[in-house]
Formats: C-alpha cells, sequence, structure tokens
C-alpha cells in the first residue's frame, strides 16, 4: 500500500436522490425463467423497520459464473445477467426486493466448495461504513452443512444467514443490533 | 435492460487474487455515540471474518451503459435554466491504494443545492428548493480514472443530531471499483469550512490525516477564466492485498 483509503462516511438520509436506478432491483431481466424475488427486510436495534437503506447483491449465475473479468473460470454466459441489484426508496417502508436467480457454488482460492451464496451490502443513515453480510438458502441443507464460512460463524447465530422459502423466492431478515442480530462480516 | 455484459471485458486488466483486508483506523468506527443515529443502527457483536473469495474479489462491471443522458455529470444543464449557486467543477481520479487508476468504474454523486436543501420529501427544513436543481450526476472514469463534474456549491445545512447542528458543505460520493471488496461510500468536504470541529460525521473519522483524504482541493488550474471554480477530489480505494489465503481461514 502507497497511498492510504479515503475513509468511509454514511449515506446520509438522502441517498435516494442519487443512488436507486429505475432498473436497480432487477440483477437479471424482468421475466427471466426461473428468476426468484428476494424480499429483504431491515430493522434497527430496537426492532423498528429502517426505511432509509439500500440494499446491494452480488453473486454468481447458475452455473457459479460471473459477469466480470476474464481468469474466474470465465465469464457468465446467461444473457442479460447483472449479477448486481440495488434497492432503496425516497419514502420506504423498510422491505426492500431484488429479482435474480439463485446461484451457482462457487469454490474458496484452495478449492473446496461453498455453499450458493449472495454478498449483501447494507448502507443507512446512522451507518459510518457498510455492514457487509451473506445470504444463505435455507433449504441448501447438504451444501450449508459443509460450507467453510458458515461453518466459521458460532452455531448458534448460523440461521440468521439463512433467507427462507417463499410463493415465489426467499424472504431474507436483516437485524442490524440486538435479538437476533444479523451476522456482520469483516473483509 | 442496463449492461451488455460482452463489453465489459474491454475494460479487463490486471486482475487481483485478493484485496487488501479493509483498514479499520482509516474508516470510522459503526458505533460512534456523537453521531446519534449510530445507537440503534451498529452490531454489537463483533465482525466474523470472511475469507476473499471469488464473490468478494469480482464485482459488477458498470460501464457506459449505466449513463443515461449527455448531462449526467453536469447537474448544472439538468433543467431549463441554470441553478443558482457557484458554479464549480469537480474532477479527480479513481485509483487503488497502489497509485493504479480505476478505469471504467461508476462515480455516483449527489447533494444539497445552493442555499442546503436537498431535493428529497423528508428534507423539510425551511430553505428554498430549486427548480433547476436535481442534486444528482454519474460519470464513468475515463482511460485515466479521471471523473468530472459541473455543479454548484452546496450548502451547508442543519440537521437534529445535537442543538445548533450543522454539516459543513458536502456532496456524496459512491465508488463501485472493479470488485465487491472495493465498495466505499464518503463524502467530499471543502478547505477551511468552519463547522469541520462540530461535525460528529467528519470527525467519527479519528485521524486527522484520514479526515483530510476526505477534503476537496481548490485549483486555479481547474478553475476555468469567466466559468466556474475548480475543485481537485482523489479518491483512493483499498488495492491488492497479498495476505495468504491460508494463514488466516
Amino acid at each position: 500500500m502507497i497511498f492510504p483509503t479515503t475513509p468511509s462516511q454514511t449515506v446520509g438520509p438522502f441517498l435516494a436522490i442519487g443512488l436507486p436506478w429505475a432498473d436497480g432491483p432487477y440483477a437479471v431481466p424482468e421475466g427471466t425463467p426461473g428468476a426468484i424475488r428476494l424480499a429483504i427486510s431491515v430493522r434497527d436495534g430496537a426492532g423498528i423497520l429502517v426505511p432509509d437503506a439500500l440494499i446491494e447483491t452480488w453473486h454468481p449465475d447458475p452455473d457459479g459464473r460471473f459477469p466480470d473479468l476474464h481468469g474466474y473460470g470465465g465469464p457468465s454466459e446467461m444473457p442479460g445477467f447483472r449479477g448486481f441489484a440495488r434497492s432503496g426508496f425516497e419514502e420506504g417502508d423498510g422491505h426492500y426486493e431484488i429479482v435474480t436467480v439463485k446461484p451457482g457454488s462457487v469454490p474458496l482460492p484452495d478449492d473446496r466448495m461453498q455453499a450458493p451464496h449472495i454478498d449483501v451490502s447494507v448502507f443507512a443513515r446512522g451507518m459510518l461504513n457498510r455492514c457487509v453480510t451473506r445470504i444463505y438458502f435455507a433449504d441448501e441443507t447438504d451444501a450449508n452443512a459443509s460450507d467453510p464460512v458458515l461453518g466459521s460463524v458460532p452455531a448458534a447465530r448460523r440461521e440468521t444467514l439463512l433467507a427462507q422459502p417463499t410463493d415465489d423466492g426467499y424472504r431474507f431478515d436483516i437485524r442490524l443490533q440486538g435479538p437476533g442480530e444479523t451476522v456482520f462480516f469483516a473483509i | 435492460m442496463a449492461t451488455t455484459p460482452r463489453r465489459i471485458y474491454e475494460i479487463a486488466e490486471h486482475t487481483p487474487t485478493s484485496y487488501l483486508r479493509e483498514d479499520e483506523d482509516a474508516h470510522p468506527p459503526l458505533d460512534y455515540p456523537s453521531y446519534k443515529s449510530t445507537a440503534l443502527r451498529h452490531p454489537k457483536e463483533p465482525l466474523i471474518y470472511l475469507p476473499q473469495t471469488i464473490t468478494e474479489i469480482t464485482g459488477p462491471q458498470l460501464g457506459p451503459a449505466r449513463l443515461l443522458s449527455e448531462t449526467d455529470n453536469d447537474l448544472t444543464r439538468q433543467h431549463e435554466a441554470e441553478p443558482i449557486g457557484e458554479r464549480m467543477r469537480v474532477t479527480g481520479h479513481v485509483f487503488d491504494t497502489e497509485g493504479k487508476p480505476l478505469r471504467g468504474t461508476l462515480v455516483e454523486i449527489w447533494q444539497a443545492n445552493s442555499a442546503g436543501r436537498y431535493r428529497h420529501r423528508r428534507d423539510s427544513w425551511p430553505a428554498p428548493l430549486d427548480p433547476n436543481f436535481s442534486g444528482a450526476g454519474r460519470c464513468i472514469t475515463d482511460d485515466e480514472g479521471r471523473y468530472s463534474f459541473t455543479t454548484i456549491k452546496p450548502g451547508p445545512y442543519p440537521w437534529g443530531n445535537h442543538h445548533n447542528a450543522w454539516r459543513p458543505a458536502h456532496i456524496h460520493f459512491s465508488l463501485m471499483g472493479r470488485a465487491f471488496a472495493q465498495r466505499l461510500v464518503t463524502q467530499m468536504y471543502f478547505p477551511g469550512d468552519p463547522f469541520f470541529p462540530y461535525d460528529p460525521i467528519f470527525n467519527s473519522v479519528r485521524d486527522e490525516k484520514a479526515r483530510e483524504r476526505m477534503i476537496a482541493t481548490f485549483s486555479i488550474q481547474g478553475t476555468q477564466p469567466n466559468w466556474a471554480t475548480g475543485y481537485e477530489f482523489d479518491i483512493y480505494l483499498r488495492g491488492p492485498g497479498a495476505t495468504p489465503f491460508e494463514e488466516a481461514f
């Protein structure tokens, strides 16, 4: 490191002026076969829904490939797959939504396989830096049981990382603080 | 639909296999009592170490397809007439901490108008809205990692954190970088702002030298005669790291 990094600051209460995009929630084009809806809620330490957050997600396609640079097993060949989505509102109610496809598995650098997961950034007023978490899928019992990252999380807290199946996708509830506090990661 | 995945590979160059871990000394703590809104919005459990896997060292490559119009980076030309205020150009580079420019990366900004009022339904303090100012812009960095915006200087504004609390004038910046690990949201401040000593958000960055990295530099070279004042603001996102994977996980 030659130059130190620029410090993080909060997105503040008015992020909706600049950050939400019309197509933000769509990591895949609308109408993509097999698309799922991720219903995400954010609650604070008092259990109150957080209406002014921004949620961002990033994950590979069902083959475990990213729409990214060369060199990581090849780029995604799924038409229109962005892999990235963003949800935030000028007047929200604490519920966020992402439309995507369920990710495939990708390895750790030592080739052990990880369970399917989605990286998540949470930004909000009152948060001086983003909080990073991961969404795993409650119905991937076997893959989750052998996942090295989940295995590094205290057993009693693993459930906070599991999205629960719904009629059209999954539900993932984020608790920033307090009982059932979501596991957040340092990267 | 927004991006065309194939086109982004033209941007591909050096692809790190790991990034530096987050620099805890540079960034503010999530729990910072003088900024009252952090009280219920910071995790109390310690963060858990996440190894950098392919999910963290890749990231969305949001190229020119992300831009909506030619006035995206000129906030003074997004309406019928010009907004009121000090016309200003803000330019700079997005680098990694090795000093390498980040090319083709998305920079998004948002800000208050010259009276310190945001065009947002939840901002209700009695300063005027400007019908000619929305306050949002975006830009993709060029081959040297440069971005540029034309805008007006935002005003300071009061907020409810404590008695007589005012935010120093600032512009919000959002940087995608090229990897999930590089994502950064920050604020750009102006040199010599009288509110610095009283602002808990600015001072949540505990190291004085780190705080200085959030302050733009006035530039007479960047000032355009008979047109606009100039400020330079370079942004550094964490660069490649060398931590052996096995060592930590």
